[in-house]
């Protein structure tokens, strides 16, 4: 494995871009840096801006507002960036995919790397979908 | 030639770049341990900066090219020059120059400059924000920083570093003095915020700023600006480490008993950090310019009457 992959897979930092969820998908993502469960093990941390992030983990339902946004910050994220996205409502809708303001799920916006189904998911399925992630990587 | 050999060698960029490494893995353990967590492992602050390397770098619309890929550079070279010519004032204390006391300090105020003119060149309003606090900051602590660090220079009654380490050689360190304790806690507390260390992280919040100052650094140029900081790490507790509890390194002992000191300093930056929350920019420069100043002037008495 060369050495360029070894440490992005080593330390991904995550850019959280909440595009309107309901906060049980944050709140899990938040219990998955704390110390019971501790991703900072794996070197993942959280980031302030997405020109750091190598992860764009994407919760809540993309609608007319956060689409665009979301879109956009994709486009301002230095690549190799991976779109995570966390939650039923970001892989299709959930009970919101037949509302007024749905646009459409994450991986039609923009390319999504791994799923992380759940309502809200698991802090052991976050990491699950981490795992699956970085062997997607390695190929 | 030998000079070139000390800058990129040996105390210089090869050393002191593994010692930062080891020292920002320190900083994340403590503080991982602190919160009851295991932390990151050994190399993760390599495996930071090597991913951050291959990644892309954009430059923002509307910024300035040259400058804005050029002022980590002169910031990490001259943190790498503080570290340099403080591990060889202790390596030889005959090394150094009448007045490089003073070239220290200006250099140690270089990153924090260099900070503020990238965040202005990044053309976003945050990094502005940002930038603007970084200066209010830089204002507030480089005062009672000089006065503090004035202390040993009163004692010795010289400003080059290996006289003020002979010094200490000869009489005692001075943190077994009154004015050397006030005057390190002074420094230590504005180390802190020169590292942009947790009570004093204002200018790059990111929770509310969203990393402030370093908002549109990406890639090789981020990894610039954080082997800058690992460098700030060692240079700046070692600079207290020369100034307040200075020996010569005369043999492997010696070197590691530095070492030990250097760590010291480091863990209590690291606690201070992990036990304090973020103050608002008008607090931390009140902090600094009431009570600290106070206590620095009072030190350079304390060190006048030779106490």
């Amino acid at each position: 494995m060369n050495l360029k992959l070894k440490a992005l897979t080593k330390s991904l930092w995550v850019f959280h871009a909440a595009c309107s969820p309901c906060n049980n998908c944050d709140i899990e993502i938040l219990d998955v840096l704390t110390p019971r469960y501790d991703v900072e093990r794996f070197g993942i941390q959280l980031v302030g801006s997405v020109r750091h992030a190598d992860v764009l983990l994407v919760s809540g339902v993309p609608n007319y507002k956060t689409a665009k946004r979301l879109k956009l910050l994709y486009e301002q994220a230095a690549k190799p960036c991976f779109v995570v996205s966390i939650g039923t409502c970001a892989i299709g809708g959930n009970f919101f995919r037949h509302s007024y303001n749905f646009v459409k799920p994450v991986d039609e916006i923009v390319p999504v790397a791994a799923y992380i189904p759940g309502c809200p998911p698991k802090p052991e399925a976050i990491i699950m979908g981490v795992v699956k992630l970085i062997n997607s990587l390695k190929g | 030639m030998k000079n070139l050999f000390y800058y990129t060698v040996f105390p210089g960029f090869l050393f002191t770049v593994t010692l930062g490494f080891l020292s920002s893995w320190l900083d994340r353990k403590v503080t991982a341990r602190v919160q009851w967590r295991v932390g990151p492992p050994l190399l993760q602050p390599v495996y930071d900066v090597i991913k951050l390397l291959g990644k892309e770098i954009i430059i923002p619309q509307g910024a300035p090219k040259f400058l804005f890929l050029m002022l980590p550079l002169v910031g990490l070279a001259s943190a790498i020059l503080v570290s340099t010519m403080n591990w060889l004032s202790m390596l030889d204390a005959g090394s150094g120059f009448v007045g490089d006391w003073i070239v220290v300090i200006y250099l140690l105020a270089v990153p924090a400059i260099m900070l503020i003119l990238g965040s202005f060149a990044s053309a976003n309003p945050l990094a502005s924000v940002g930038g603007s606090r970084e200066i209010k900051l830089l204002l507030g602590y480089e005062l009672p920083f000089v006065m503090a660090c004035l202390v040993p220079v009163i004692k010795a009654h010289s400003i080059k570093l290996g006289e003020i380490i002979a010094f200490q050689a000869s009489s005692g360190i001075l943190l077994s003095s009154v004015s050397g304790v006030a005057a390190f806690i002074i420094a230590l507390l504005c180390i802190q915020a020169k590292l942009g260390l947790v009570p004093f992280d204002m200018a790059e919040a990111e929770t509310e700023i969203m990393a402030g100052a370093y908002i549109e650094f990406s890639g090789a140029v981020l990894a610039v600006f954080k082997l800058t900081k690992f460098i700030m790490l060692v240079a700046s507790p070692l600079f207290l480490v020369v100034l307040f509890m200075g020996s010569e390194i005369k043999s492997i002992v010696g070197f590691l008993f530095v070492l030990l000191k250097y760590i010291l300093v480091v863990v209590l930056l690291v606690l201070i950090r992990n036990t304090n929350p973020r103050v608002k920019i008008d607090q931390a420069v009140r902090f600094f310019w009431g009570p600290i100043t106070a206590l620095a002037v009072t030190a350079i008495i304390l060190a006048m009457i030779g106490l």
